[in-house]
């Protein structure tokens, strides 16, 4: 059997065929049709020859094959230093071979290249700061993810993902109703305890335009009531727009690199139309680094920069502490040993370490740098989708040991993890491991500790 | 023999060297696409070029990134290996002689002494580096028969040099081997993975601008190597 009826090469673009696979309970069928589904090697060949141009091509051919990535995977260490499991291994035995075999391959080695494309590598690129000669392996396993959506060979849960942004413009079925609806539900809701909050949609010439993770709309609505409770306190003109609210991208993890640039130009486009000064994206690793790092060249800004600045949560926050926008009670700072989760998409692949630390220097008084940290930092465990992709569980579990070990050395039990998958992947670590941790979001704390000014006060 | 090797072959080991050199630093560059490589190559051009400074220039010092630190046994190989084996040939005095008598130039030489102990100590780390290859699971994984070669191919006008040099055996002959030894390597340089001699520059400073302009070079003082 060529293509399959839930599992084939076309991406998902409508309602119905998202139905059908969320109706394909953990992708049963689509798996085995997945075991049937033919590979065009001919296709994947053009795609090489057309898009493997000098830098990856440079990569793979002059990789020393000196092994000294090993030691910066992961899942190299968490997996008891199996060979298989150097990075350098892991891209030669898949886009090598696919090069060397001009694209000719089988269905056998698609499901490898795919198992390894996304449950050996979270594309953390920490492998691209021990590489001698530069090579990033993260940027090539994104590319592997790219060839693999091109054939078929996605995770389940991908797939869909991927559907929901071509559909919705949204990771999950959120709609534009849904989302203005919940952002009048978190003000009517908070309004009470906070006099003057306001959930302004779509107002022209903001400050801000604040963006979001469709999770939060979805399963956290009290993220989106912090966070304008946060921006009320800090005195911020802001706005959110009622399309082009959503910064995540499993469109990015999936590598479907069409469903990337329709997601970014939504966005994009909300930019355009509200005319804010700057944006602000919620407290999440991947959707800054898709919208903000990686968007524009999807969308084909050449200056590479989004149409206008943009800032992650942590750096919101960094600067309404420096400048007394927002400012701590401090008496009410952390005590206890805390600690913090460097993002690999906002810290080593953005640059944003230094308004971690500041951040903690106002609210914590026992901070504890994990080892190593900032850009050097491991992955929490759980990127670049792997937290959603039930084939992959047991690796993902196994891979959060060296996380775990981490947080422990530091002796805190309370981890700040401004970033929705490392929240995740923390979270699951304490269900698997039992190691008696507590892991939160910024907003939550800033609020149980920020100074609230008396006109803001509600009456007696 | 002798005046084949040293005339018209050594010519053509030259011309492919430089050419293909040349040929591949173009054909990197010209392969660069700003939209498929997520990189803004011609925006932000100071901080690209600071970013791509800082990871050449942090990654020729000994010890001077995270990875060399990690892994220090194998840096002082490297180093060795790299910098005797660069530095040697260029600055014999018997290759100077040469150069004097065929182009009526030279440059400064070492002290005999000393080429020799460079000359040895590049053969020293080769053996280690294949030691390490067999013996680092890590590192057996990934090796190909490629890879040996490339190391036999690198340390063989050594080897045949230093024979020659101290006339081990018959000197004529050594002699022979030793330059085809060397116009063999000239050769493999831009035709193989050897390429990296030029492909190390341009692949750090393509990384380099990407953390220097779109990965965080622009809201951080750079990325700590």
């Amino acid at each position: 059997m060529p293509e399959g009826i839930l599992c084939n090469k076309k991406p998902v673009d409508t309602v119905d065929q998202l139905q059908a696979l969320l109706a394909d309970k953990s992708g049963k069928q689509y798996y085995e049709e997945m075991k049937q589904l033919d590979v065009n090697g001919d296709a994947l060949w053009a795609t090489l020859q057309k898009t493997l141009k000098s830098r990856l091509r440079t990569w793979l051919e002059i990789c020393a094959h000196c092994g000294m990535c090993a030691d910066s995977c992961f899942f190299y260490l968490a997996n008891g230093r199996d060979p298989e499991q150097v990075p350098s291994y892991k891209i030669q035995s898949t886009l090598g071979e696919l090069v060397r075999r001009k694209g000719q391959v089988d269905n056998a080695f698609m499901h490898y290249v795919m198992d390894t494309a996304w449950s050996k590598c979270t594309c953390c690129n920490r492998c691209a700061m021990y590489c001698p000669f530069g090579i990033d392996m993260g940027v090539m396993f994104g590319y592997v993810r790219g060839l693999c959506f091109s054939q078929g060979f996605v995770p389940w849960e991908l797939k869909i993902g991927s559907g929901m942004h071509r559909i919705y413009r949204a990771q999950m079925d959120v709609t534009t109703e849904d989302w203005v609806e919940t952002c009048g539900w978190m003000c009517e809701e908070y309004e009470e305890d906070w006099p003057g909050l306001e959930f302004p949609v779509d107002k022209p010439n903001a400050d801000i335009i604040y963006t979001v993770n469709a999770r939060e709309v979805k399963h956290y609505p009290e993220d989106l009531a912090e966070a304008a409770i946060l921006f009320h306190l800090a005195g911020e003109n802001w706005t959110v727009p009622s399309e082009g609210w959503e910064e995540t991208s499993l469109a990015m993890f999936a590598g479907d690199w069409e469903g990337c640039k329709k997601q970014v130009e939504s966005v994009y486009a909300a930019m355009d139309r509200l005319k804010p000064k700057r944006m602000v994206v919620t407290e999440c690793g991947h959707a800054y680094r898709a919208t903000v790092i990686e968007g524009p060249f999807w969308a084909g800004l050449k200056s590479g920069r989004t149409p206008v600045e943009s800032f992650h949560y942590v750096e919101w926050v960094a600067e309404a502490l420096r400048t007394g926008k927002l400012k701590i009670d401090p008496s009410k700072r952390i005590k206890e040993p805390v600690t913090y989760q460097d993002s690999c998409n906002y810290i080593r692949n953005a640059g944003l370490r230094s308004c971690a630390r500041e951040i903690m220097s106002y609210i914590a008084e026992d901070f504890r740098e994990m080892a190593p940290c900032g850009e050097h930092n491991f992955c929490c465990g759980g990127g670049g989708g792997l937290n959603g992709i039930g084939r992959y569980r047991e690796a993902r579990n196994v891979g959060l040991k060296v996380k775990r070990d981490q947080i422990l050395a530091t002796g805190a039990k309370l981890v700040v993890s401004p970033c929705h998958n490392c929240w995740d992947a923390i979270r699951d670590m304490e269900e698997i491991y039992h190691i008696g941790i507590r892991w939160s979001f910024l907003k939550p704390l800033l609020l149980k500790m920020v100074v609230v000014p008396e006109h803001l006060r509600p009456e007696e | 023999m002798y005046e084949f090797v040293t005339g018209p072959l050594a010519i053509f080991a030259f011309v492919v060297f430089f050419v293909g050199v040349i040929w591949r630093a173009i054909w990197y560059i010209r392969g660069l696409n700003w939209q498929m490589d997520r990189v803004a190559y011609g925006q932000n051009v100071v901080y690209g070029l600071k970013g791509a400074i800082r990871s050449i220039v942090r990654w020729l010092i000994p010890f001077g990134t995270h990875g060399w630190r990690f892994y220090p046994g194998f840096t002082i190989l490297v180093f060795t290996f790299h910098v005797c084996l660069l530095v040697t040939p260029v600055f014999l005095l018997g290759h100077n002689l040469l150069l004097e008598e065929r182009w009526g130039f030279r440059l400064p030489s070492l002290p005999e002494a000393v080429a020799d102990v460079m000359t040895l100590a590049v053969m020293v780390a080769a053996v280690f580096i294949l030691l390490r290859r067999i013996a680092l699971p890590e590192v057996r994984i990934l090796t190909k028969t490629y890879d040996i070669v490339l190391i036999l191919i690198a340390v063989a006008p050594f080897l045949t040099g230093f024979i020659a040099y101290h006339q081990l055996g018959d000197y004529k002959f050594w002699l022979i081997a030793h330059i085809l030894c060397g116009e063999i390597m000239l050769v493999a340089i831009p035709l193989t993975k050897l390429s990296h001699f030029i492909l190390f520059f341009l692949s750090r400073a393509q990384l380099g601008m990407d953390f220097g302009t779109k990965r965080g070079g622009m809201k951080s003082s750079g990325l700590p190597w």
